[in-house]
């Protein structure tokens, strides 16, 4: 793997090829917000708050850095009018649904995000898919999944596998940046989970 | 049919069904394409049967069932060679006057004839009715020669001569090479360069490459690709293998939109008798080519015409895109190299091989050549798919070819591109179309739709209906277009309700940067253009809804009222009678008045009313007169006093 030097926010940063601008970033110590981004899983690239600002041969563009391979002389500013503008939006976006998110507030703080700004929709999942994914790719379970499909997206947890795996496990727990996931699972375990035992655990 | 296994094999096959074929013979095409069976094309088609058989003709005349020639809305179309006498709105009562005039006597059956509405002319040929006369039509021209479902008439007009060519007297690199001086650009949408897709996916590196083409056609009311699908299948078919030899693929794929049964049928029959016929699967003409297809069916979202959605969808994953780099290019279906194209661009392929690429070339503008085909509809007196030279301005479309909006109405945009295109206003109406040209005037070329809107139609509201089309697409991946997209459609809704605040026009164009920076797909990335085209373009009738609550164009329902106009009201109980909530009062002789409280802006008196009287108006952003008094509400009848 050959080393690739690229520029991010006037520092020089050494980086090896395949890398993504946001590894790189990661590994000089440089913050960029993320949300769906986890190092353990595929790159899902569905906040898009990791966007930067890139310029490649005098022209600058907007890229998403979690998937954005490291090009030699890239010049990147991980924070500009621009991109700070785009942040601040989604963020609003995001927070229409879930406003207290205490990921999402920390960030709006530094953006400056009004989480009043459009109509709200709190149905707390912010879709990122984290848990989702971890489930399928990393526990290998797919006890919990995406039902529905563009606005109407959600996660679900699949009684007959959830009632099994879940309990041991619940890795993905931590994961979600808002309390929806604990809340889905709960409902799911009190009016899904087929019918074992009744006792509940004594912990 | 043996199969056939050289060129000179093919000549001699093309020669044969030639022979067999008399070219003064009649033949009576009827269109079979989808638009003309909903007209009933299938019983003029078994009519023209019973007819030619009852009148002991069958030997002597050709009866074909064709593709689509485009004028769908005068369906069925019916064209009898070699005279090209073009019938339009056919029905099966007038199939025995045909046979006997027309086939017999060569006579002409004058009122099924085109009649020109301005100049009460009649056209007899297909080719002196203005909708087709101003078309340059290319591609599409072969459809009404053919019966898809018979190869051999294929054959008969030259079909595979392009691909025999390209196997036995090309290399890979002269075909891309003549693909490149066509400048041919994908019809799909983007319009990126086809050579140079080629020339990509050939130089990637790996064993097996996969050819896809994308049928998937998710814009609403577009259906060019369907009329090449069902009219000219082994044209698509054609210059897919032609790709495939010169990219170095052995396997192809066609997704095919879910709701196309017929051009599912069609390209089943297309791809059986290719195969058959050699032209198709193992050793191709003898030539030591294989290549071999199969036909998917769609998942039925528009965002599964987006191409990595779409390899998604094949690899029978859930239908979402997925980020760009990697190209398909590069690692597309099952992370081999793909090339994926767009059917009416694989169909333009024999062509550039036949003619040649500078032939290509020679028609359209700087950037954009060839033809394209478009889907014109709404408020245009002809509606159908036009086949135009690229560089045709707008105005010739609608005009000449259109003729031009119905009802005396003034025109006032085109929306081109499909559902995330923009709209265009009058002022531009000699703008060339061209990808790059339409790109510049805030639309896109997209693949092909064309949406004439006329002065009763609210730009703000045309705005809503598309970012709410898009809204519904979207796949719900990323925040921008899933979020961004419903929260523009939130704020448009109550701009076209009267609830439209200050500051909403600012919250649209933000919220439309970011849809159209940070989205992951095109789907999002375009989605804004509904709204930043009407914003630039009208941007008053923003300001009216917002500012005044008035909807210019008096279409919005919550912005309007009806009114009826004392002094014009016949009192001929008309409207009364039609209004579904009683709000109008009034009787025989007695002047109507439309209670507002009770009405709910329905329109159903205003369409009532009838035009001579024109008595009842809509009002926006002032107020409604008050009703005139009781007493005053005596109809008399005005004599005509001097
Ligand atoms: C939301 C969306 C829908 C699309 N739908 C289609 C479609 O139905 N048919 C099509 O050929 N291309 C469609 N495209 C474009 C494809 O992604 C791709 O550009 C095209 O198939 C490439 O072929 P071409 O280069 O021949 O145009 C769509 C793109 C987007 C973003
Ligand atoms: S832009 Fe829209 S359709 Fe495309 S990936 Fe994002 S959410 Fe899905
Ligand atoms: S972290 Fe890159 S898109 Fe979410």
């Amino acid at each position: 793997m050959s080393e690739v030097i690229l520029q991010i926010d006037g520092k020089e940063v050494s980086a090896t090829e395949g890398m993504t601008v946001l590894q790189a970033a990661r590994s000089a110590g440089i913050f960029i917000p993320t949300l769906c981004y986890h190092e353990k899983l595929e790159p899902f690239a569905g906040c898009r708050l990791c966007i930067v600002e890139a310029e490649a041969s005098g022209e600058s563009r907007l890229i998403v850095s979690c998937v954005s391979a490291v090009e030699k002389d890239l010049v990147i500013k991980t924070r500009s009018e621009r991109v700070d503008r785009i942040r601040k939006t989604l963020l609003e976006l995001l927070l229409a649904h879930a406003p207290d998110s205490p990921k999402l507030q920390d960030l709006a703080v530094e953006y400056g995000a009004d989480k009043n700004r459009f109509e709200k929709d709190a149905s707390f999942c912010v879709h990122c898919g984290l848990c989702v994914r971890y489930c399928a790719e990393v526990v290998k379970k797919n006890a919990v999944g995406f039902v529905g499909r563009g606005t109407k997206k959600e996660i679900c947890f699949v009684p007959e596998i959830a009632s099994v795996e879940c309990n041991d496990c619940k890795e993905c727990f931590p994961l979600c940046p808002t309390s929806y996931l604990q809340a889905a699972f709960v409902l799911t375990e009190a009016l899904a989970f087929p019918n074992t035992s009744s006792e509940p655990d004594s912990e | 049919m043996a199969r056939i296994n050289s060129p000179e094999k093919l000549e001699k096959a093309r020669q044969e069904i030639l022979s067999r074929r008399k070219p003064d013979a009649p033949c009576i095409s009827i269109c079979a394409g989808a638009g003309c069976l909903a007209f009933g094309a299938s019983e003029v088609i078994d009519a023209f049967k019973a007819e030619v058989e009852k009148q002991g003709l069958t030997v002597d005349v050709d009866i074909k069932k064709t593709g689509c020639p485009g004028f769908c809305e005068r369906g069925p179309v019916v064209v009898i060679f070699p005279e090209e006498i073009c019938y339009l709105q056919v029905k099966p009562q007038d199939v025995p006057e045909i046979v006997s005039q027309t086939i017999k006597e060569k006579k002409i059956v004058e009122r099924l004839l085109y009649v020109d509405p301005t100049t009460d002319e009649k056209a007899i040929h297909e080719s002196d009715i203005p909708f087709y006369k101003n078309q340059q039509r290319n591609i599409i021209c072969d459809n009404i020669k053919i019966d898809s479902k018979i190869l051999d008439d294929y054959l008969a007009i030259g079909g595979y001569e392009a691909l025999s060519k390209v196997l036995f007297q090309m290399s890979a690199d002269d075909v891309l090479a003549e693909v490149k001086a066509s400048q041919l650009r994908g019809r799909g949408g983007a319009g990126f360069p086809v050579w140079r897709k080629w020339e990509g996916t050939r130089n990637s590196p790996g064993e097996i490459k996969y050819l896809v083409v994308n049928a998937d056609e998710g814009d609403p009311g577009a259906f060019m690709d369907r009329a090449l699908l069902e009219g000219n299948p082994h044209s698509i078919l054609e210059g897919l293998i032609i790709g495939a030899h010169t990219i170095g693929s052995n396997e192809g794929y066609f997704y095919v939109r879910q709701e196309y049964p017929l051009a599912m049928e069609n390209l089943g029959i297309a791809i059986r008798q290719a195969k058959e016929y050699g032209l198709l699967g193992k050793d191709i003409l003898g030539s030591g080519f294989d290549f071999n297809v199969e036909v998917h069916r769609g998942a039925g979202a528009f965002v599964c015409g987006e191409e990595t959605a779409l390899l998604r969808s094949l690899e029978g994953k859930p239908g979402e895109p997925t980020p760009r780099p990697p190209y398909p290019a590069v690692k597309g279906l099952w992370e081999k190299p793909t090339n994926i194209n767009n059917v009416e661009t694989w169909a333009n392929i024999p062509l550039i091989i036949n003619k040649g690429g500078a032939a290509f070339a020679s028609t359209g503008t700087e950037g954009s050549k060839g033809t394209k085909i478009f889907s014109l509809v709404g408020k245009i007196t002809n509606t159908g798919l036009v086949e135009v030279p690229m560089g045709i301005t707008l105005n010739d479309i609608i005009y000449k070819i259109g003729g031009g909006i119905p009802g005396g109405k003034k025109f006032k945009a085109v929306q081109t591109g499909g559902p995330s295109g923009g709209c265009i206003p009058a002022e531009q109406l000699n703008l060339e179309v061209g990808f790059d040209e339409l790109t510049k005037a805030g639309s896109m070329m997209g693949s092909g739709g064309m949406i004439v809107l006329d002065e009763d139609t609210c730009m703000v509201d045309v705005a809503r209906y598309f970012i709410d089309f898009l809204t519904e697409e979207s796949c719900g991946k990323c925040v921008p277009c899933r979020e961004g997209l419903r929260q523009m459609h939130t704020i448009l809704t109550r701009i076209t309700r009267g609830e439209g605040r200050e500051g909403d026009i600012e919250l649209l164009e933000v919220l439309a940067e970011t849809a159209k920076e940070a989205s992951l797909c095109a789907l999002g990335k375009s989605a804004p253009n509904p709204f930043l085209s009407t914003l630039r373009y009208f941007r008053d009738e923003y300001d009216a809804h917002i500012k005044e609550k008035r909807c210019p164009a008096l279409s919005c329902k919550e912005l309007i009222s009806y009114y009826i106009e004392p002094d014009k009201c016949q009192a001929c109980m008309i409207c009364l009678k039609k209004c579904p909530v009683d709000a109008i009062e009034g009787g025989k002789k007695k002047i109507h008045v439309i209670i507002q409280e009770k009405c709910t802006n329905c329109g159903e008196c205003f369409e009532a009313c009838p035009s001579k009287f024109g008595a009842i108006k809509k009002l926006s952003g002032e107020p409604v007169p008050p009703p005139i008094p009781e007493a005053e509400r005596t109809f008399v009848k005005k004599s005509k006093e001097k």
